[in-house]
């Protein structure tokens, strides 16, 4: 059988429905944002399979911009979460739950 | 052969990424951590199976490379043992779930009814070649715009773990 747009955009779905439970889910900061990455990386898949399959380059760079604005989030966001740590010693979201640190 | 490969890459991605978030074995973020440098490791299969050569060797490099150390630097720096077992509201996980459960549907819904518009004979290949001079070309000022980004978030990271944050 051949495998086609379809299939890829299926996988893709499936992968941002995973990540989305992640977040909801999962108590750990660091492990919400791992479920965050999940959830761009199935955009990509996406991108990248439209990008094959209408013949067109443009998706391709735009998962390459995608890829830098994700190492620059996650940067951002790990400091955060290290200056949250120092304040607060821990980690978990439902211990951080007044708006003053 | 190409839809073995396939089917064996999405099936290794979609594991991996269930382990990520719901791991029945262990709570520890670096367990997490090493499921998603599976994940990205396969979904670099899945580029590689869509002619993106280039982007499937960027995200080995970037995602499984440097994000991921990154990750395990700041697991290690917060010295977090296993992520204690607490009781797990039933409601967030019913309600997680049913969120994540229709929004799949919806985009599988979506899918069967919308029109694609994919061509049969796909020929584009994501080389370094056409990458780089679509890039260098068409897409200059955006290239430029992220280096200022990247440089923002730099300064940005070293400002936020400062010692004494005001």
């Amino acid at each position: 059988m051949n495998i086609g747009l379809e299939h890829y955009l299926v996988v893709s779905a499936f992968l941002f429905a995973l990540g989305l439970a992640g977040v909801i889910v999962r108590r750990n900061l660091l492990v919400i944002y791992m479920s965050l990455e999940l959830m761009l990386n199935a955009a990509n898949l996406a991108l990248v399979a439209f990008s094959r399959f209408t013949n067109n380059l443009d998706g391709q760079v735009f998962v390459f911009f995608v890829i830098t604005v994700a190492a620059a989030e996650v940067a951002v966001g790990l400091a955060l979460i290290v200056a949250v740590y120092r304040k607060r010693r821990t980690t978990h979201v439902e211990d951080l739950r007044t708006l003053k640190l | 052969m190409e839809a073995i490969l396939f089917y064996l890459f999405a099936f290794l991605t979609l594991v991996f990424g269930f382990l990520v978030i719901a791991n029945p074995f262990s709570r520890n973020p670096v367990t997490s951590a090493m499921f998603l440098v599976l994940t990205i490791v396969s979904l670099a299969g899945l580029f590689v199976l869509l002619h993106a050569f280039f982007l499937a060797v960027i995200q080995v490099l970037v995602y499984a490379g440097a994000v991921m150390v990154l990750f395990l630097f700041v697991i290690m720096l917060l010295d977090l043992g296993a992520e204690e077992r607490r009781k797990m509201k039933i409601l967030a996980i019913v309600g997680g779930m049913t969120s994540a459960g229709a929004i799949l549907i919806m985009f599988l819904r979506s899918l069967l009814s919308a029109p694609l518009g994919a061509t049969d004979s796909p020929t584009v290949e994501g080389g370094t070649l056409d990458l780089g001079r679509l890039l260098f070309t068409q897409y200059v000022l955006p290239f430029e715009i992220v280096s200022v980004l990247l440089l923002v978030a730099m300064v940005g990271v070293v400002l936020l773990s400062k010692k004494d944050l005001k």
